[in-house]
């Protein structure tokens, strides 16, 4: 147990302190380190190319600047990123940025960014949605080539097919114990509660990968070796872009519940497609996206959202689903009615939580999560 | 012999868009095939394969004129669709479940045809119609233009997006007519050409306007815009705009402006954005009765999707060039250059509620395009479609002050 406690500690530390640490994280390895906003990026070829990779997903800032650039109904994670370029906070620590434009939002914010932060490289991609067919695989193989060209400029280094190969392997690694990690929740839901959860997971982003993958594989090996904990309360899942502030996660703790799995772009969705053993290192990554399933950033022709939901809450044996809509976020919108129906459809019950990441106060959403886990058997 | 009277341009219009909806009610009455698609898609393989195909856009901006979106809005919303999605989204699926509106039926798709050139939006929501409906959705993904130009390797993936659409609609024919039907190429090249030559008609006629006074009062643009949406493909198409382009070109011949005699065009405009369709009236007497003509938009270029024909590397390029899929810079100059051949004073920007893509490059946009040009500018919040969105008070006190705005420059140039 004390094993477990440190090294919870550890990635606590990093994930309550990403500036502190990208910086620390800086310092240490000497790397150049590389932004990459939300959502399916090529992190292996940042990885490859010598430098490291660091999650934007906004955070809790003073939004001012950016509303030179945004009319107040643009989703708070994304003006956060935008307000902290603008501010210069990402300055301190970063080498460059990459993005994708997976929605309306992003694309103007790609552009926009051009013109409000012109002190940092910016690496601008596109993911195809018709992803299944030959010609988005070859696409993305080409967006990926031009990335690792401009990745390399940063780096001032060529990327090699060895590079690549040993990058994906280490993201294959961190993919496959992240999984795993999740999976564990369930045996000791008190002491990865949601908060501790959701910060094992964060300081991913703020790692090397490499280096967080041997401790959390540690952290795996000690839970498994612990006895199970008894757990009295409620088990829900969580689905939505992320669930931030620190305060709402609490707010899941103090009531009890615990998030027993979770559908969000910051989790899971970032680490559940295992890639293809076949192929190049890029036709590999473009495989990853062509087999994602029930991820709204990406087109799901048969709109699987909800049997995807259903299948986890029976997998994971979960009591019920959170929805933490992100605010003003429209692929996220879409999918609600669709995944309500069906979730009430088959007697799930389900709590509709709008959130923004600059609230300020938690106090209604604690209350909403009081008398949803009441309801819930 | 008794001559036949020939049609204004705007009895030829309303002809026109009468048979584009009543056609597609009775394809589908006869069991034929019905697609709904997005208003700027790839229509030439639907007009290929003899496809009826309406556009929800389109019929929701008809609901919106006619005052009848609330009721779809509000059904939609009450199953769970937020009040900050896309209006003509939410209208659209109000109909889907009622069926039924005053304003235009349009009958239910036997599959969905979506294109992505206008907004990421429209996968998403087409992707819920093909799920509600249990139909195929055959999407178009033109990916976004963060460079100035049509990139090669996204032409590639349209063109292979193209050929994957093909064999999709002859299976999907072939299935519902219980016999093989196949695509025809060399059907396929007329419709290319006639589909370039109705462009050209639609940016010919509208190119009228710069004229000095403009002929062309541009609240008709909306109107024509119909027209070009849903018959881009057609010969019926073109010669309605051509009918267009002469009326146009005799009244600026004649020195005609854009209103009655006696109605002077004082100020020249280019509107950005979708018009407010439950508040045409309000917003176009708040130009008007300021001596302000809305001379053009974006839309005329738009829908000027030209390429050689054949060419599919081309058309794909076409397709994803439009002013929506453009970075910043692109749509900075292009309006740009719109000021400059239609001797504008001004801009007015419609803050779309609905429309995330067009909204968020807007400030920068102003901004930009302000400085290189010089021109008045002003921004009012609105919405396409949801009548909540918009106030004619506010509206009106934007334009005073941009009137006023406009008179200042106007005295300053005189002055020298
Ligand atoms: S997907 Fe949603 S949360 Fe993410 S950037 Fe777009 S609108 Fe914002
Ligand atoms: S209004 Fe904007 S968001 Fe809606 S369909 Fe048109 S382009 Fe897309």
């Amino acid at each position: 147990m004390a094993d477990i406690k440190s090294l919870i500690a550890e990635f606590e530390k990093v994930a309550l302190n990403p500036a502190k640490s990208a910086a620390e994280l800086k310092k240490e390895t000497g790397k150049k380190l590389i932004g990459m906003f939300p959502y399916h990026l090529p992190e292996e070829i940042v990885y490859a190319a010598g430098m490291l990779p660091v999650g934007m997903w906004g955070g809790q800032t003073e939004i001012k600047l950016s509303n030179k650039y945004l009319q107040s109904f643009c989703c708070s994670m994304i003006k956060a990123n935008f307000e902290m370029g603008m501010n210069k906070t990402y300055q301190k620590v970063l080498d460059g940025v990459v993005m994708a434009a997976y929605c309306d939002t992003l694309k103007c914010i790609c552009e926009d960014w051009k013109v409000a932060v012109t002190d940092m490289p910016l690496i601008a991609m596109y993911y195809p949605q018709n992803r299944k067919i030959a010609a988005a695989i070859d696409y993305m193989g080409a967006e990926f080539k031009k990335a690792q060209e401009q990745l390399e400029a940063i780096a001032g280094k060529k990327v090699t097919e060895a590079d690549l190969e040993a990058a994906w392997e280490v993201y294959e690694a961190y993919r496959a114990e992240s999984r795993k990690f999740v999976k564990l929740v369930a045996k000791m839901p008190k002491t990865l509660n949601a908060t501790v959860r959701h910060l094992v997971i964060k300081a991913a982003w703020f790692m090397d990968k490499k280096v967080y993958t041997e401790k959390l594989a540690a952290l795996n090996a000690a839970i498994e070796a612990a006895p199970a904990e008894e757990f009295n309360g409620k088990k829900v899942l969580v689905e939505g872009i992320m669930v931030e502030p620190i305060a709402l996660l609490d707010a899941f703790v103090e009531n009890d519940v615990c998030i027993i799995g979770d559908d969000l772009s910051h989790q899971s969705r970032m680490f559940r497609i295992e890639g293809r053993k076949e192929g190049t290192v890029y036709e590999k990554m473009a495989y990853r996206i062509a087999d994602a399933y029930a991820d709204p950033l990406l087109l799901d022709e048969k709109k699987e959202h909800g049997k995807e939901l259903i299948d986890m809450v029976k997998e994971y044996g979960a009591d019920g689903v959170v929805v933490c809509a992100m605010k003003f976020c429209d692929p996220e919108e879409y999918d609600y009615p669709i995944f309500k129906e069906e979730l009430e459809a088959a007697n799930i019950p389900v709590l509709y939580m709008e959130i923004e990441q600059q609230m300020e106060s938690v106090g209604q959403y604690k209350t909403r999560i009081q008398a949803f886990a009441e309801t819930l058997a | 012999m008794e001559q036949k009277e020939k049609l204004s341009s705007k009895q030829m219009l309303n002809d026109l868009m009468a048979d584009h909806y009543q056609s597609a009610l009775d394809a589908k009455a006869d069991g034929k095939l019905v697609a709904w698609a997005t208003s700027i898609a790839p229509q030439e393989l639907l007009t290929t394969m003899g496809i009826n195909v309406v556009y929800p856009e389109n019929q929701a901006a008809a609901i919106g004129a006619r005052k009848e979106a609330q009721k779809f809005i509000d059904h939609s919303e009450g199953r769970g669709y937020s009040v900050d999605l896309c209006s003509y989204a939410r209208v659209n699926f109000g109909y889907q479940q009622l069926k039924k509106s005053e304003s235009q039926d349009i009958p239910m798709p036997d599959f969905i045809y979506s294109c992505s050139n206008i907004c990421h939006t429209v996968l998403k929501w087409y992707e819920n119609l093909a799920k509600e409906l249990n139909i195929p959705l055959i999407i178009f993904d033109l990916p976004f233009n963060h460079t100035y130009d049509v990139q090669d390797h996204a032409a590639k993936y349209m063109k292979g997006q193209i050929e994957e659409a093909i064999k999709r609609l002859e299976t999907i024919s072939t299935k519902h007519y219980g016999k093989k039907v196949e695509f025809d190429h060399d059907k396929f090249k007329a419709v290319m050409e006639q589909s370039n030559a109705t462009s050209q008609m639609w940016k010919d006629a509208t190119m009228v306007a710069k004229a000095k006074p403009s002929p062309l009062n541009g609240f008709d643009l909306f109107n024509y815009m119909a027209g070009i949406v849903t018959n881009r493909g057609t010969k019926a198409g073109y010669e309605v705009f051509k009918a267009w382009k002469e009326e146009l070109e005799a009244k600026a011949a004649a020195g005609l402006g854009p209103w009655k005699p006696g109605e002077e065009e004082k100020f020249r405009v280019m509107w950005d954005g979708i018009a407010c369709w439950p508040y045409l009236g309000s917003t176009y007497k708040g130009l008007k009765n300021n001596g302000i003509n809305m001379v053009t938009s974006t839309y005329p270029d738009s829908w000027t999707i030209l390429y050689d024909n054949g060419d599919i590397e081309g058309m794909a390029k076409a397709y994803s060039g439009i002013y929506c899929n453009s970075n910043l810079q692109n749509g900075v100059d292009r309006i740009t250059r719109i000021v400059n051949e239609y001797s504008l004073d001004g801009i007015v920007f419609h803050s779309n509620r609905s429309c995330k893509l067009l909204d968020f490059r807007q400030f920068e946009q102003q901004r930009q395009i302000e400085e290189k040009t010089g021109v008045a500018t002003v921004l009012f919040d609105g919405d396409q479609t949801d009548p909540r969105a918009f106030s004619t008070e506010q509206y009106n006190t934007r334009i005073q002050a941009f009137l006023e705005t406009l008179e200042n420059k106007k005295e300053e140039r005189r002055k020298g």
